[in-house]
């Protein structure tokens, strides 16, 4: 896996969306009880921060209307670096600094090569499993409280 | 590899502009950061990348002469400043190598002359070689400032670069962890006289 670079394919980049996707949805007690599961992990030094602060979310209607400005978001970010120079980012909602250092320590691991499989297989997709559960538990339950407005259809159909 | 940037982001930016400010208040004395408020990256020197970093953001173009462009990924990741193909082009100019010409620079317009480049030098040292003497504004009588490291003829570029006043460019010394500036008010003369 090469860091996400000019010289990175698409689907390197893809694959770093993915798992940096699933760390930062991930709350910090997760991440470290996943970490717990794993061979230690190389030592890292902080590049910059954790430190909080906002970004503005931007929006637009309907997806061709014109972009606006949704509001702000608290987020904190995070890069750690690895005794080789693989270098790990996090951007995650919230104030949780915890969380952004343990994101990006992760993102640096997944990025080594003798890392990878072990730390998809411990983390990544165990919690890329829960997450998907969560939102499908969400979903159905939203189905559930579905109504279905097909008697006005039919009533004005005839 | 990257190194890590200001220990304490706020307070140790504020020091090192607060450093800035003395040194363009009283040209020609040398101010000193504390060592280790941050690992410079190859080739900065401690001052040089202190500056940089405390007065570079966003807004600012920075151009990097090739001596100090392996020092470029580091300065976008901790400053995100853009950094520009055309020294003409910059606000701040970082030169490690020889000094580029002052004509060559934004000297700012008679109107805004505020929005003329600063240049960034690094230099050889800051108490030893050629001897400067300088006079003008911040300065009581006469003020000796040794530099080693400058172009031979620096005096006449400079008094050059005052001629166009208020108009010019403010050029800032630096070497390891010692800073001086000159702006472009200060008149020099050089030599022991």
């Amino acid at each position: 896996m090469t860091p996400a670079g000019p010289a990175a394919t698409s689907d390197d980049v893809a694959a770093r969306q993915g798992w940096m996707a699933v760390l930062a949805r991930a709350p910090a007690a997760a991440l470290a009880e996943r970490i717990a599961a794993l061979p230690p992990l190389p030592a890292h030094a902080r590049l910059r921060g954790p430190e909080t602060g906002l970004a503005m979310v931007r929006g637009r209607q309907g997806g061709d209307g014109a972009p606006f400005n949704l509001g702000e978001m608290t987020v904190t970010r995070c890069t750690v670096r690895l005794g080789d120079g693989t270098l790990g980012h996090a951007y995650v909602a919230g104030r949780d600094a915890r969380q952004a250092e343990l994101a990006a320590l992760l993102d640096a691991a997944l990025q080594r090569p003798e890392l990878h499989d072990a730390v998809m297989a411990a983390v990544i997709a165990p919690l890329a499993a829960a997450q998907a559960a969560g939102r499908g538990s969400v979903a159905r339950k939203a189905a559930a409280t579905r109504v279905a407005f097909a008697t006005m259809a039919t009533m004005r159909g005839e | 590899m990257l190194s890590p940037g200001f220990a304490d982001p706020a307070l140790d930016a504020q020091r090192c502009f607060r450093a800035v400010l003395e040194a363009t208040s009283r040209p020609g004395r040398v101010q000193r950061l504390a060592e280790g408020v941050l690992e410079p990256p190859a080739p900065l020197g401690l001052a040089a990348a202190a500056v940089l970093l405390s007065l570079t953001d966003a807004d600012t173009p920075v151009w990097l002469d090739a001596e100090a462009a392996p020092a470029a990924d580091w300065l976008r990741f901790h400053a995100g400043c853009p950094l520009v193909a055309a020294p003409g082009d910059a606000a701040f100019v970082m030169a490690c190598g020889a000094m580029p010409p002052l004509d060559g620079l934004n000297a700012g317009t008679e109107e805004a002359p505020h929005e003329s480049a600063t240049l960034l030098v690094q230099v050889a040292a800051l108490d030893r070689g050629v001897t400067l003497r300088l006079s003008g504004p911040g300065i009581a009588r006469e003020h000796r400032l040794r530099v080693a490291g400058l172009p031979p003829d620096f005096g006449l570029r400079w008094a050059r670069n005052g001629a166009g006043f208020p108009r010019g460019v403010d050029l800032v010394l630096c070497a390891g962890a010692a800073l001086a500036a000159l702006p472009r008010t200060v008149r020099i003369t050089e030599g022991d006289g």
